[in-house]
C-alpha cells in the first residue's frame, strides 16, 4: 500500500515535537559552536594577530580585511615584526564557517557562541579591531547590540584544543597552544584517539606487509 | 406566485412574505456570513496547527491561547498593507477578480442545510440561508464563477507567473468540474431532487443491512464518493492538486501581483471554499447533519454538532492530505482526471442508473459499460504507448 504509507507516517508524527520555544528556551549549545569572533591576546596582554592575512585570504565570503603594520619599536603590539593595523569583520557577509580559525597560524582569531545580535544600521555590522580584541580580563567584549547568554563567552578557543596542531595524532590531547589572556594555557580536550586503533608509536618503522 | 416557488424549499415562506419573514432572512444571511468567517478563522489556524503537528513542529502559538487568534492577526495585518496595482496590470479587471473568487465561496455556503428546522418569532425555518429547487447546480455555477477569478486575477496581472498560475487553474478546474458533477449526479439519481433539503431527507433512516445509515456514501457504493473527494480536492486547488500556485516554480500562482486585502480576499475565498466543500461532502454523501440525537442538549443543536463534526473530519482530511502527498505533475493531474476519473464516474453512473431501474436488461448495461470502459482504457494505452515510441 505504498500510496497509503504516507498517511501512516505523517499520522505517527502528531505529539512528537522537535522544535522549542526559541527566545524563552534555548538549546544548549555544542562545545565547538561558530559564533562572533574575537581576537586573542598572549598572557602578557600582546596582540596574537600578526597581520598576515591569510584570515582574509581564506575566507570564502570575503567579509575579512586586514592590513598589517609594522611594530612601533617603542611600543609594540605583537610580539612579533608586524601586528594586524586593521582587522574589520563584516558580519552581514560572515558565513561562520570557520576557515579563519584554521588558517590563522597564531591562534589569533577564534569564534565565541555568541549567535544573537542584530544591528540597526550597517556600520555597526562591520567590527573593527577594538571591537574585536578580547577585554583585560581575557573575555569578549560585550557590545550593546549583541545579546550574551550564560556560557557564550566560554571555550571560544574550543576547536583548537579538540585537533592536534601538529597533525600528528600521538600529540593529540596534548596543549600545543600559548597561552591566553585570563586563561592560560587551556587544556585539550578529550582525545579522539582513545576510539579509533592505537596509532604506532612515535619513531617505530612505517607499517610493513602490504607496503611492498 | 414567487412566493410558491419558494414554499417548496423552505417553511419560512408558507404563509407568505411578510416583514418578519424579511427580517429572519436578513438575519439568517448575516448570521451565515458569521459563521462562514469563523470556520474560516478556524481552519486558517487549525490547519497551521495540524499541519505543524504532522511536521514536529508547534506551529502558532503567540496570538492568544494556543495562537487561536493568529488568523485574526493576520487578517488585521493584511488591511493595513499597502495595496499595490501593477503598473501592467488591466486595473478594472484586477481590482474586480478577488471580488469573483470570494463571492462566490460566501454563496455556495447558502445552499448547504447545516441543521434541521428552528422556530423564530413563530415562523419555523431551516437552518439554511437559502434551498433554492436547482439545489445542487448552484453549487456548479458558482464554481464555475470561481474559475473566472482565478482567471481573470492571473490574466489582468500583466505579469508571467500568475498568467501560468491562472493557465494552469481554469484547465484544472474544468477538468475536474465533470468529474465532480458526474459523482454529484449519481446522488442526484438516487434522491430525485436537486434540492439538498430533499437530499439530506433522502439519506434519512436506516440504511443498508437495516444498522448502517442510509448516506449516500454506503448506498451509491464509496466510488462517487471518493471520486467527489479528489475531484472537489482539484477543485479547490488544494495540495496535492495546488499546482495552481506551486510556491516552487510559480511563486504564487495566480495571486503573486496581489497584496493587502485583495490577496487576503483571494485566501479567504480559498478557505471558504474548503469549508464549504467540506460541508457539501458532508451534505452529498454523509447524511449532512443527521445523526442520532442523546437528549440533554435542547433537540436542535444535536443535527448542528454532528454537522459540525462532520465538516471538521472532511477540514482534517484536507490537511492530512496537504501534509502527505507530494504535488503531482500536470501530465499526471491531467491523466487523473480525465482518463481515470471521468470514465469511472460514468461507468458508476450507468450502474446506479441500471440498478435502479432494476430490469434485466438494465443490469446488461453493467458489464456492457464495463467493456467500453476496459476498451477505452486499452486504446488510450496503446495510443500512448505509440506516441512514446515516436518520441524515442
Amino acid at each position: 500500500m505504498g500510496l497509503l504509507d504516507g498517511f501512516a507516517v505523517t499520522l505517527r508524527q502528531i505529539g512528537k515535537v522537535v522544535t522549542t520555544q526559541y527566545p524563552e528556551h534555548k538549546r544548549p549549545k555544542p562545545e565547538r559552536f561558530h559564533g562572533r569572533h574575537v581576537l586573542n591576546r598572549y598572557e602578557d596582554g600582546m596582540e596574537k594577530c600578526i597581520g598576515c592575512e591569510l584570515c582574509a585570504g581564506v575566507c570564502p565570503a570575503q567579509c575579512i580585511h586586514v592590513r598589517g603594520a609594522d611594530n612601533p619599536p617603542d611600543a609594540p603590539v605583537s610580539p612579533g615584526e608586524r601586528y594586524g593595523f586593521v582587522y574589520e569583520i563584516n558580519y552581514l557577509r560572515c558565513i561562520h564557517c570557520d576557515l579563519c580559525v584554521e588558517a590563522c597560524p597564531t591562534e589569533a582569531i577564534t569564534e565565541s557562541k555568541l549567535f544573537e545580535f542584530s544591528f540597526t544600521n550597517r556600520n555597526d555590522a562591520i567590527y573593527t579591531r577594538d571591537e574585536l580584541l578580547v577585554a583585560d580580563d581575557g573575555k569578549p567584549q560585550q557590545l550593546p547590540w549583541e545579546h550574551w547568554a550564560e556560557g557564550d563567552d566560554k571555550n571560544t578557543s574550543g576547536w583548537m584544543r579538540a585537533t592536534s596542531p601538529a597533525g600528528d595524532p600521538q600529540y593529540q590531547d596534548r596543549p600545543l597552544w600559548s597561552g591566553e589572556l585570563g586563561y592560560g594555557v587551556r587544556v585539550a580536550e578529550r582525545g579522539q584517539a582513545a576510539d579509533t586503533p592505537a596509532a604506532p608509536a612515535a619513531g617505530d618503522a612505517p607499517p610493513s606487509g602490504d607496503a611492498h | 406566485m414567487s412566493s410558491a416557488l419558494l414554499a417548496v424549499g423552505d417553511p419560512l415562506f408558507a404563509e407568505g412574505v411578510d416583514l418578519t419573514v424579511v427580517l429572519i432572512v436578513i438575519l439568517k444571511t448575516l448570521v451565515t456570513f458569521a459563521v462562514l468567517m469563523v470556520a474560516v478563522l478556524f481552519m486558517v489556524w487549525y490547519e497551521r496547527k495540524l499541519v505543524s503537528d504532522m511536521q514536529n513542529r508547534i506551529g502558532p502559538n503567540r496570538a492568544g491561547p494556543f495562537g487561536i487568534l493568529q488568523s485574526l492577526a493576520d487578517g488585521i495585518k493584511l488591511f493595513f498593507k499597502e495595496d499595490l496595482l501593477p503598473e501592467r496590470a488591466d486595473k478594472r479587471v484586477f481590482r474586480l477578480a478577488p471580488y469573483l473568487s470570494a463571492v462566490p465561496a460566501f454563496l455556495s455556503f447558502a445552499i448547504v442545510p447545516i441543521g434541521g428546522t428552528v422556530t423564530i418569532a413563530g415562523h419555523e425555518t431551516n437552518l439554511q440561508l437559502a434551498d433554492p429547487p436547482v439545489g445542487i447546480l448552484f453549487l456548479l455555477a458558482m464554481s464555475g464563477i470561481a474559475v473566472y477569478g482565478v482567471m481573470l486575477a492571473g490574466w489582468s496581472s500583466g505579469s508571467k507567473y500568475p498568467l501560468l498560475g491562472s493557465v494552469r487553474a481554469s484547465a484544472q478546474m474544468v477538468s475536474y468540474e465533470a468529474a465532480l458533477g458526474l459523482s454529484i449526479a449519481t446522488v442526484v439519481l438516487i434522491a430525485g431532487s436537486l434540492s439538498t433539503q430533499a437530499i439530506v431527507a433522502d439519506q434519512a433512516g436506516a440504511g443498508p443491512f437495516g444498522v448502517l445509515p442510509a448516506w449516500n456514501i454506503l448506498r451509491l457504493g464509496v466510488v462517487p464518493f471518493v471520486i467527489f473527494v479528489i475531484a472537489a480536492t482539484a477543485e479547490l486547488n488544494r495540495p496535492p492538486f495546488d499546482l495552481v500556485e506551486a510556491e516552487q516554480e510559480l511563486v504564487g500562482g495566480f495571486h503573486t501581483e496581489y497584496s493587502s486585502i485583495r490577496f487576503a480576499l483571494f485566501f479567504l475565498a480559498e478557505f471558504m471554499n474548503t469549508v464549504t466543500m467540506s460541508a457539501v461532502i458532508v451534505t452529498l454523501f454523509l447524511g449532512g447533519p443527521s445523526g442520532p440525537d442523546f437528549g440533554v442538549l435542547p433537540s436542535w443543536l444535536w443535527p448542528i454538532l454532528w454537522f459540525t463534526a462532520k465538516v471538521l473530519l472532511f477540514l482534517s482530511m484536507y490537511v492530512w492530505f496537504r501534509a502527505t502527498l507530494p504535488r503531482l505533475r500536470y501530465d499526471q493531474l491531467m491523466d487523473l482526471g480525465w482518463k481515470l476519473l471521468i470514465p469511472l464516474a460514468l461507468f458508476w453512473l450507468l450502474v446506479i442508473a441500471a440498478v435502479r431501474l432494476d430490469s434485466g436488461y438494465a443490469l446488461l448495461a453493467i458489464p456492457a459499460g464495463g467493456l467500453i470502459w476496459l476498451l477505452l482504457s486499452r486504446s488510450m494505452a496503446v495510443s500512448r504507448a505509440r506516441t512514446t515510441e515516436k518520441v524515442h
